[in-house]
């Protein structure tokens, strides 16, 4: 026993809760396993912050450096002397802080969803779910080895397929969670390939000894080498790729627009907060394999956290329905934080890139979680996802307008709220180690702005709608969820955090760059200010230039058409091309030989048994041939 | 009596009382009670084994009884077990049992279709337990011959035709199997006492020509049963007619031998032969892994597709074996316990579906989550068991395969490691199109809204199999283990082979 054993209950109860919900929850009435749930969330959730506080103030620093430590780790499968699988529990800075955000979120979600999903068909399948998600997140992120982590990354992978085919009779559901499920797999299959050469060549799967700097694992890898690149090199861009199924970056983001046909709170909860941000998180995990033994990758992915921030912002500001509005943003954000990530060092201030990275996401997680469910009541109140059909919601919904409006001021950089302070670091991070990244991020954050804010003032402001029912405001149950998620907006990004979460785990003193901070506050007033004058009013000015831009807008409202690019890759090329013909193929060429060789037997013994007539005179006939023959050739060859 | 012996008895009780017994309610519980002694006897078979390990017997071959019966020949009835023919036992206990209750309301010749089911189930069991090649061999052909049968007269659809091709393609494995045990029997001994025991052959040192010679007869011979690549095709349509239970013990035992002989028979007493021409097998394996799974994409009828998921998973049986070390061969069983699993698990439920829609075209249903939520979210949880949900069986199995495969430094290997890893997506694919098109989505045809869901017997039928697909993919140590320290004879061997290989 160690202090954190207790930490083994984080998993345990919401599998419990899964389990218990799954199989009785239809014996008793829907509510109860939405209590249950929640409580065991509630108490997931109390854990989660006391080992935040025993690892972060009591225990955790050893002398300055905050540990690793271990509670317990137990083999569950081997496969060689070396290669073992465990599933354990490592503690460390990130982890610990991904504990908070994953417990906190998905605690709001709960409560929130208690009065969202009401009356809901499958009301108690859906707790069951959220508690399955909530189990396989915090298992991928307490991970002890990269192996253990794949398990639950696929775990969530299939929770994320259940909750955004919630809705099973809907078939645009249904298509968008196989979508969902398939890209992402699709990247798993690198992930697993990636994790299959790493553990190859170091032979090992824990963590521990993958991050320690200057170990000499990674010796073997870097010297075989395949298609002019080294195994390591292969191995850390192929577990990238997986990290950018998840996280949806370019040119594998298509699925998560889609995923917004699940309910509310889930995207809420999995493509906003936690789930999405699990690539950040693989790589903040490998930061220093990639880092020391990989620099380019490194490099690479900053480019593709980058151009996707840019691209989805572009997208976002075209976009009609609400959701999908903010799942652009969010893959927006989560560029962010990979760019974040591609231009960080390891010491000190240099690792300001990895901390406001890490920051990021835990601002981001808070504020995008309000935004969704402020969404979520929006919707709920106007019963349609659709911009174009809202409008002057203002005198409707004072606590959604009140609590929307502090995520939109944190997610668009205004001091004093969250985003801006994490935000701010990422643009410091960035200018320090590659101007063209710095403009382009402080270009996407003029951008933010404006979408936001074109959401924002459109929603609230704007024309006046008639309303088949005049909208209300949603019940306490979830409100209170948005207000307590509005505090944290306002509140966590005022948290020291280069003190807690640092890439050599050493705390290091930030500053506020002014330079910096002022410009890219101005810019995000630009935007704001564009977006005051095209849609605080009636929107006709938009709709102008809008026909102006022509094509180039069309293109964009597409999404620059790469749905359509894939949905020719998948059932043109794949379909059509590859599995119709083989499916032929073994039909009508293998099948056929087979079926070919029993016709040429059936054929040639209907022949030969004529010869079995029962006729005396044929068998006289052809004996007497016979030995005639034979008499012959006995001549011809020894005469 | 020896205790593995009772693996042939009981089944033959069994059929004597389905014989005797008066009408269909009391045949079916003759049949169910057998085949529930059955389950029970590989239980305390594999704790007889475990307790014999753990007092420190390490003969390779435990719980071994030994009966001259034909002397001439010397041919034994030779039985032993060891880890991995434990775990088979146990499988087939719980195939059967399952597959007897799926079959709970055969409406025609009930007893004659309980005593070849059973004939069929004593074959797998009699040829799990053999040591001695021509007994094996005995065995294998008692449980491939009743397949016509139970095709042809219970079957459905194009029945004579497929049970036809079935039997037919098999026979041709058998003949060529004939061969290869022949061969082997004829250079089992330098001193002319010839010998069918496996054991003994397999201290043997058969000259490397005659290795090569055999070794293609055997795989290839056994290969037709695990559904190798070009010669699969007996599945698709042999699956597509047969009744539910014969589906199931089919795919889910029967189809095992397969993999099974390659492994005890061609690798292990072949092991020079096996060095020099795996290159060959793999390329075809690995085209069976790929090739299955995307024909399973175009299927429309719900069996094709699982007949063609069962080449692409059986398919990576024998890719496993191929690779030829401990780690993949661990792999290799555990795919075959996983897949045996999970595949019956979906012919049961394609059965109590078939047997309410009445149709197999997935384009003709859906919705059907709404009316039949218990028989759909078994097969959900089939499905996820079979792209490899952590948890689940599948999973374990699959990265147990593909980490060891890895092992192998060669190119060659690493590349055909790869193609086979992609099949992880192209699952994904199809058995998320017929879980999208079967089972959600609106009702399409108003007939089904008045579906009645499971009845008891359907329930513990899948019940049974689901548990066992969690609680290997749960906990997959001990099983794992338990098959791992098995194989350490037989890798041994093909170790020493390879590195005679690398001396020429």
């Amino acid at each position: 026993m160690n202090t954190f054993s207790f930490t083994a209950f984080i998993l345990i109860i919401p599998l419990f809760m899964f389990l218990l919900t799954g199989l009785t929850g239809m014996k008793y009435k829907p509510i109860i396993s939405g209590l249950l749930g929640t409580t065991g969330l509630l108490i997931v959730t109390i854990l989660s912050y006391y080992t935040a506080w025993l690892y972060f103030f009591q225990v955790g620093q050893v002398g300055n450096t905050y540990t690793s430590i271990i509670p317990f780790n137990i083999e569950w499968l081997t496969f060689t002397e070396n290669l073992k699988i465990h599933i354990g529990i490592l503690l460390d800075p990130i982890s610990v802080m991904m504990l908070v955000v994953i417990s906190t979120v998905s605690l709001m979600v709960h409560i929130y969803s208690l009065g969202y999903m009401k009356g809901e068909m499958g009301f108690q399948r859906f707790f069951a779910f959220l508690s399955l998600f909530t189990f396989s997140m915090l298992g991928l992120v307490v991970a002890s080895n990269i192996f253990q982590m794949y398990i639950f990354w696929e775990l969530v992978g299939a929770s994320s397929f259940l909750l955004i085919g919630f809705y099973y009779q809907k078939p645009s559901a249904v298509a968008a969670s196989k979508k969902a499920f398939i890209v992402t797999r699709f990247a798993d299959f690198g992930f697993l390939v990636g994790i299959l050469i790493l553990s190859f060549y170091t032979g090992t799967f824990d963590f521990d000894k993958l991050t320690q700097p200057g170990t000499d694992i990674f010796n073997s890898a870097a010297t075989a080498s395949f298609i002019g690149m080294s195994a390591i090199t292969w191995a850390m861009l192929l577990i990238f790729m997986g990290g950018a199924g998840k996280s949806a970056m370019f040119p594998l983001h298509i699925w998560l627009p889609d995923a917004m046909e699940g309910p509310t709170p889930v995207s809420a909860l999995i493509h906003a907060a936690t789930m999405v941000v699990a690539g950040v998180f693989l790589v903040a995990r490998m930061f220093p394999v990639y880092l020391f033994q990989t620099p380019e990758v490194l490099e690479f992915i900053g480019y593709i956290g980058a151009f996707t921030s840019l691209f989805a912002a572009v997208i976002a500001c075209t976009q009609f329905d609400i959701k999908r509005v903010l799942a652009f943003s969010t893959l927006s954000q989560i560029g962010y934080m990979m760019l974040a990530l591609g231009v960080s060092g390891y010491e000190g201030e240099h690792g300001v890139g990895y901390m406001s990275s890490m920051f990021h996401l835990f601002t981001h997680a808070m504020f995008k979680a309000l935004l969704f469910l402020g969404a979520g009541s929006i919707i709920h109140a106007v019963h349609s996802n659709d911009l174009r059909e809202m409008g002057n919601l203002k005198k409707y919904l004072p606590f959604t307008f009140i609590t929307f409006t502090i995520a939109w001021l944190s997610i668009c950089g205004i001091p004093p709220f969250s985003g801006f302070w994490s935000k701010d670091e990422i643009l410091v991070a960035a200018f320090y180690h590659n101007k063209i990244l710095f403009f382009s991020s402080v270009f996407v954050a003029g951008l933010t702005a404006f979408y936001m804010s074109r959401l924002f003032f459109t929603v609230f402001f704007g024309k006046k709608q008639h309303y088949h029912h005049t909208p209300h405001e949603s019940p306490l149950i979830m409100t209170i969820p948005l207000m307590i998620l509005a505090i944290a907006s306002i509140f966590t990004g005022l948290i020291p955090f280069s003190h807690f979460v640092t890439a050599d785990k050493l705390a290091f003193n930030t500053h506020l760059h002014l330079n910096i901070a002022i410009p890219s506050v101005l810019v995000a007033l630009i935007g704001i200010s564009i977006a005051f004058l095209l849609y605080f009013k009636e929107g006709k000015v938009a709709n102008r230039i809008t026909v102006a831009l022509g094509y180039v807008y069309t293109t964009v409202l597409n999404k620059f058409y790469v749905d359509e690019l894939y949905i020719f890759i998948t059932k043109k090329v794949i379909f059509n091309c590859i599995s119709q013909p083989i499916a032929w193929f073994d039909r009508h060429i293998v099948d056929a030989t087979m079926d070919g060789i029993a016709r040429i037997t059936e054929f040639s013994s209907e022949k030969i048994k004529t010869l079995q007539s029962g006729q005396l005179q044929q068998y006289a006939f052809v004996f007497v041939g016979g030995t005639i023959a034979l008499v012959l050739a006995f001549i011809y060859w020894y005469a | 009596m020896n205790i593995l012996s009772l693996f042939v008895v009981i089944p033959v009780l069994t059929m004597i009382g389905i014989v005797m017994g008066r009408d269909m309610k009391a045949v079916r519980w003759i049949a169910a009670v057998g085949m529930f002694l059955q389950l029970l006897l590989a239980i305390v078979v594999m704790y007889l084994y475990f307790a014999e390990r753990s007092a420190g017997n390490t003969a390779e071959m435990l719980l071994t009884y030994d009966v001259e019966w034909f002397k001439s020949l010397n041919i034994h009835y030779t039985v032993g077990v060891d880890g991995i023919s434990v775990a088979m036992l146990l499988l087939t206990g719980i195939v059967v049992f399952a597959g007897i209750f799926a079959s709970w309301e055969v409406e025609y010749l009930q007893k004659e279709f309980f005593i070849s089911l059973i004939l069929l189930a004593t074959g797998v069991y009699g040829f799990f337990i053999s040591l001695d090649l021509f007994t094996m061999f005995l065995f294998y052909e008692v449980a491939v011959i009743p397949m016509y049968l139970l095709i042809g007269i219970w079957g459905s659809g194009k029945k004579e035709y497929s049970a036809m091709k079935l039997t037919l393609m098999l026979m041709a494995g058998s003949a060529l199997l004939m061969v290869g045990l022949l061969g082997l029997y004829f250079n089992s001994s330098t001193t002319g006492n010839l010998t069918f025991n496996i054991l003994e052959i397999a201290n043997q040192n058969i000259p490397l020509n005659t290795q090569m010679f055999l070794f293609p007869f055997l795989f290839v011979g056994f290969g037709i049963l695990g559904a190798l690549f070009p010669f699969h095709t007996w599945s698709p349509d042999g699956h597509a007619s047969a009744p539910t239970a014969v589906s199931m013990l089919h795919a889910g035992v029967l189809m095992k031998l397969g993999g099974y002989g390659c492994f005890r028979v061609a690798m292990y007493l072949l092991p020079d032969g096996a060095q020099h021409l795996s290159w060959i097998f793999i390329i075809l394996t690995t085209i069976s892994v790929v090739y299955g799974a995307f024909g399973a994409i175009w299927q429309k009828d719900l069996k094709y597709i699982n007949a063609y998921s069962s080449v692409s998973h059986c398919g990576l049986v024998l890719f496993a074996i191929l690779m030829m070390n401990r780690t993949a061969m661990d792999g290799a069983i555990l795919q075959m316990i996983s897949h045996g699993l999970m595949t019956a698990l979906f012919f049961a439920l394609i059965g109590m579906i078939y047997g309410r829609t009445h149709t197999r075209i997935i384009t003709e249903m859906g919705g059907l989550m709404k009316v039949i939520p218990f028989l759909s979210v078994c097969y959900v949880i089939a499905g996820l068991a079979s792209l490899g949900l952590p948890g689940l069986s599948g999973f374990v199995a699959e990265m147990t395969v593909f980490v060891g495969a890895f092992e192998n430094t060669s190119l060659f290997h690493r590349v055909a490691t790869i193609i086979a890893c992609s099949s992880i997506v192209i699952t994904a694919v199809y058995i998320l199109r017929v879980v999208g098109l079967l089972l959600l989505g609106p009702v399409k045809n108003d007939h089904f809204n008045h579906l009645e869901d499971a009845k008891w017997f359907e329930k513990l039928s899948a019940g049974t199999l689901i548990v066992s697909v969690a609680a290997i993919g749960i906990a997959p140590l001990w099983l794992s283990n338990t098959i791992l320290i098995s194989l350490q004879p037989i890798v041994d061997r093909l170790v020493s082979a390879a590195a005679m290989a690398h001396l020429f």
